[in-house]
């Protein structure tokens, strides 16, 4: 199945793009659509994740179309 | 309740006085409270010239959204009103006004406190800003 990946900041930076699509297998959580834009690296645990507009965990399961985003802690106010 | 995202400065004070009892009928609210955050010329000891404020469209109003509902509930808050800057700011710009209006004072100021607070932890906005020596992310946010 496919999702839409977003970054934002400096996570956009370091990883290189802003958006883009992921092929992750059925059943793929947070973590693997981590792995799939990384090249398998370890997911800091200092990047939030987001999937559908709302924070979710590393193992929150994704479903096929989902928007999952990556980003580093909030600085705003 | 409403929140919003402003591209261009805004005057806070203005938009208060356009509208100082937050869509409530008059003798409804006793307390009315107030923050607003300003951009300071200076940054963990950096002269700082100009910043950009990121945001994740989509999901940062969702996020203000659901703080401002969640603390209302919480704090017993009448009305509350969210504006937040994005895009480029220069320092001395408004950048959040966070308003509340409750019946006595102890809602309106742990209401307001407790919004503000939520949003600094919470609501997906990121601080690039350019110094003398060239444009850094803010990793983190002041404590308080």
């Amino acid at each position: 199945m496919q999702v839409t990946v977003k970054t934002f900041a400096h996570l956009r930076d370091r990883l290189g793009f802003a958006e883009r699509a992921a092929e992750v297998p059925d059943e793929a959580c947070v973590l693997d659509v981590w792995q799939a834009v990384t090249d398998g690296s370890e997911m800091p645990r200092n990047v939030l994740a987001a999937v559908n507009l709302d924070y979710a965990g590393a193992d929150t399961r994704v479903h096929d179309g989902d928007e999952v985003a990556f980003f580093p802690p909030v600085t705003g106010g | 309740m409403t929140v919003e995202l402003r591209t261009d400065a805004f005057e806070p004070w203005r938009e208060l006085a356009d509208a100082p009892d937050g869509g409530l009928d008059a003798g409804a609210y006793g307390a009315t409270c107030a923050f607003v955050g300003t951009m300071r010329d200076f940054n963990e000891g950096d002269a700082v010239s100009r910043m950009v404020l990121e945001y994740y469209p989509g999901m940062t109003e969702r996020q203000l959204e659901a703080i401002v509902d969640e603390e209302s509930t919480t704090h017993g808050l009448l009305a509350a009103r969210v504006i937040h800057r994005v895009g480029p700011i220069e320092p001395g710009e408004p950048i959040v006004l966070v308003a509340v209006w409750a019946a006595h004072r102890r809602e309106a100021f742990e209401g307001g406190r407790a919004i503000m607070e939520a949003l600094k932890s919470r609501a997906p906005f990121w601080k690039h800003e350019q110094t003398r020596s060239g444009g850094r992310w803010v990793e983190n946010n002041t404590a308080g």
